[in-house]
């Protein structure tokens, strides 16, 4: 079954075409890492998948529910749905406990009670349950991100979506995050990966998608996409990417 | 002395920077030594001791400043910034709506009150009642005074506001949205408090104008019980026939503007610190 399934979507900002028709799917239980130069359109089609971005036509749907749809209550949908930015986004004013609470509270309607329990649950998750007191601002970049995951990891969403969640971290700090990230993946969370990590990607992914100028140039599993490419746009990409400075 | 001697040595060189400084400062401190020993000659000491010093009159006023004038200052400032928060805070949302006339209204309010003389709006206000018969604001001179320092702070509040809201950054309002926040709410919990910090020092910057600004209370006709800071100094200068009290109630402004000045500088620095 499909958890998401985008159907020739399009997004234009004024006069530049960004998605030229994208199809693809994310099985449940999936994780599928998009790759792809910048100014690739990788990040639309994310944002697009929880309509931060509204597409300019096309169908998106998520556990069978079409979110372009005119009617659908676009609140309730995006409950579903997990998004962990690349610059973290917490919220500034809030300590990392109330972070991962307020939206449960908020949107959820937990008790108090309740939306502490889940949220120490999944600082537990990433390792932070001893910073919930800290303010965003006291925490390490890769910290910050841990407690996005969290915070997302509480609403009971059925998918994670990740826009390249460790590109705004010093080095030091990028293994940490991508660890969390394996065992969402081992515990099988379905995931949307926007990355420029290869590593995360051949050994997590269960789907490499390679884009490029606003289409999918390749999709399939690691060891092909990455491995054995097809497209020579790819095998550049590739090349750049793995051997910098040649 | 050395500086004498070096120009001796060479009388064509010409003055270092350094030294140009210390001649042209020395002048400034000169100049300003002779106004000040003028003014002092000029000033009739016995009469400004008598007139703007006299500790009796002063004594006279006492506890009314405080317990009366400042008090009342304390409540037209306070009442007049609760509505000013609140109406600045609605407008600068409005200027941010997606419905056109309510931005056209938020415009509008802003250009027209932040031109308009404070002094003006308080000379209105006493002719409400002549457009609308019968009508009677609440609370009367309290009233009347919260709602005309309301109406002016609010058009300058409105534009701290929006430059508060504009400087939260975007991915607040995406991640909040993305946890399934409707807009609204999104605004409330995470953008609107995170505004009203950065605009903490303006804030209190506004606080002081609206303190000083309280005395045009004076306009909407006061009883004594109602009476503020300017006016009881005022009265009471008429009073004893000596304008002692005025400078006691300038002295108990300072009292509080110094303060508040003060702390707004400091919450100031303290956020530019911590970005």
């Amino acid at each position: 079954m499909s958890t998401v399934e985008i159907r020739n979507l399009h997004k234009s900002f004024g006069k530049l075409e960004v998605l030229k028709g994208i199809d693809f799917s994310v099985e449940t239980g999936q994780v599928v890492c998009v790759i792809g130069p910048s100014g690739s359109g990788k990040s639309t089609l994310l944002r697009c998948v929880n309509l931060l971005e509204q597409p300019t036509s096309g169908q998106v749907f998520v556990d069978g529910i079409e979110l372009t749809h005119p009617d659908v209550d676009i609140d309730a949908a995006r409950r579903r749905l997990g998004m962990v930015f690349q610059q973290f986004n917490l919220f500034a004013h809030l300590t990392v406990l109330r972070n991962v609470t307020i939206a449960q509270e908020r949107v959820l309607k937990r008790p108090r009670a309740e939306a502490v329990r889940i949220a120490r649950e999944n600082l537990e998750k990433v390792g932070l349950s001893e910073k919930a007191d800290s303010y965003p601002a006291q925490l390490s970049g890769g910290q910050q991100q841990r407690v996005a995951i969290a915070r997302a990891l509480a609403m009971n969403p059925s998918l994670m979506l990740f826009d390249e969640p460790t590109s705004a971290l010093d080095p030091e700090l990028v293994g940490d995050v991508l660890q969390v990230m394996r065992r969402l993946a081992e515990d099988g969370m379905t995931m949307l990966v926007v990355t420029h990590e290869m590593g995360f990607a051949r050994e997590v992914a269960d789907r490499v998608v390679f884009m490029d100028q606003g289409v999918i140039v390749e999709d399939g599993p690691p060891a092909q996409v990455i491995a054995a490419p097809q497209h020579n746009r790819t095998r550049e990409f590739l090349h750049r990417v793995l051997h910098p400075g040649d | 002395m050395m500086a004498d001697q070096q120009a001796a040595a060479s009388p064509q060189r010409r003055l270092s920077p350094r030294q140009r400084q210390r001649i042209s400062r020395g002048i400034q401190y000169g100049v300003l030594l002779v106004i000040v020993v003028v003014l002092a000659l000029l000033a009739d000491w016995p009469a400004i001791k008598e007139s703007f010093l006299s500790s009796k009159v002063a004594g006279e006023g006492l506890p009314q400043l405080f317990t009366v004038a400042l008090k009342n200052t304390v409540i037209y400032t306070i009442s007049g910034f609760i509505g000013g928060f609140a109406v600045g805070l609605l407008l600068a949302l409005m200027r941010q709506s997606s419905v056109a006339p309510y931005r056209w209204i938020a415009a509008g309010y802003v250009e027209i009150f932040r031109g308009l003389p404070a002094l003006l709006i308080f000379l209105m206000i006493g002719s409400l009642p002549l457009a609308f018969p019968g009508f009677q604001i609440p609370g009367e001179v309290y009233g009347q005074a919260a709602l005309g320092l309301g109406v002016v702070s609010a058009a300058y509040m409105a534009e701290t506001f929006r430059a508060g809201l504009q400087a939260v950054p975007k991915g607040q309002m995406e991640a909040a949205r993305s946890l399934g926040m409707p807009h609204m709410r999104a605004m409330v919990s995470i953008v609107i408090p995170q505004a009203i910090r950065i605009v903490i020092p303006p804030l209190t910057n506004e606080l002081v104008l609206l303190f000083k600004d309280s005395s045009l209370v004076l306009f909407l006709g006061v009883t004594a019980t109602q009476v503020e800071l300017a006016k009881f100094g005022n009265d009471q200068a008429s009073t004893y026939a000596n304008p002692t009290p005025i400078l006691v109630s300038g002295l108990t402004y300072l009292l509080i503007t110094i303060p508040l000045g003060y702390a707004a500088r400091r919450l100031e620095a303290r956020q530019g610190a911590s970005r």
